[in-house]
């Protein structure tokens, strides 16, 4: 099994930051099922780079307002 | 800016987690759909088992125990469906995804009892021993695909790989 993503999302506080936007309508806008979103939200899912692209632009915002990934993570020696 | 949520704090984590493993969140109708295969599949096996083991001829046995156990999976879907609808019958990309790393990483069972077949016809085993090595292969093919699909559903997967 996969180690757990240390990336992490504001996409719940986003949705509530837009009209509280559902989960459901969240999922349609970037073509998923509403189990994915919520599996995206609580961390247990990784999204391709195009699936988080999309969820950005749903909410009008840079990609890195989306997700995060903590500091010196993934940066060459 | 707005403030992190998901995967932020390891309280709301822990939370997170409690709630997938005891089903608090909607189950996606790809998930009941492997639940079902999962309860089928290892059903069907052990009934061939029960009656195998009571002596009744077992070439018969064998086609009607997997026979019925595609029938029991394709009434269980109906019947789960109906009990507790989806919102979305559709697979979607993580479905997908789970669906292909659960198949990937179950296949050495298929394999095996493949790849036992013909050593055991070389030595000149009774074919009953045969068909049985091949059927558990299937079975044990079946249950361990459905076991790393719903711990992959529950605990997560992440991608791409």
């Amino acid at each position: 099994m996969s180690k757990p993503t240390r990336i992490t999302n504001s996409i719940r506080a986003l949705r509530f930051a837009h009209e509280e936007m559902t989960q459901a309508q969240l999922a349609e806008r970037i073509g998923v099922t509403r189990q994915t979103v919520i599996a995206i939200e609580q961390g247990r899912y990784s999204p391709s780079l195009e699936m988080a692209f999309q969820v950005s632009r749903v909410f009008k915002v840079p990609l890195d307002e989306v997700f995060q990934y903590p500091d010196g993570e993934g940066e060459a020696p | 800016m707005v403030t992190d949520t998901g995967g932020g704090g390891d309280e709301s984590k822990i939370l997170d987690m409690m709630s997938a493993f005891l089903y608090l969140d909607p189950v996606s109708y790809e998930e009941k759909g492997t639940w079902v295969y999962l309860v089928t599949s290892a059903g069907a096996y052990a009934v061939y088992l029960v009656i195998v083991v009571g002596r009744v001829v077992h070439v018969s046995v064998l086609l009607w125990t997997a026979g019925a156990s595609i029938v029991a999976n394709m009434v269980g879907r109906v019947a789960v469906e109906t009990a507790r609808p989806s919102d979305s019958r559709r697979a979607d990309v993580r479905d997908r995804e789970i669906y292909r790393f659960g198949e990937y990483a179950s296949r050495w069972f298929l394999v095996a009892g493949a790849a036992a077949a013909p050593f055991m016809a070389m030595a000149r085993w009774d074919y009953f021993w045969i068909a049985n090595a091949i059927y558990l292969g299937f079975a044990l093919w079946a249950v361990a695909g459905s076991v790393l699909k719903l711990l992959a559903y529950r605990r997560g997967l992440q991608s791409p790989a």
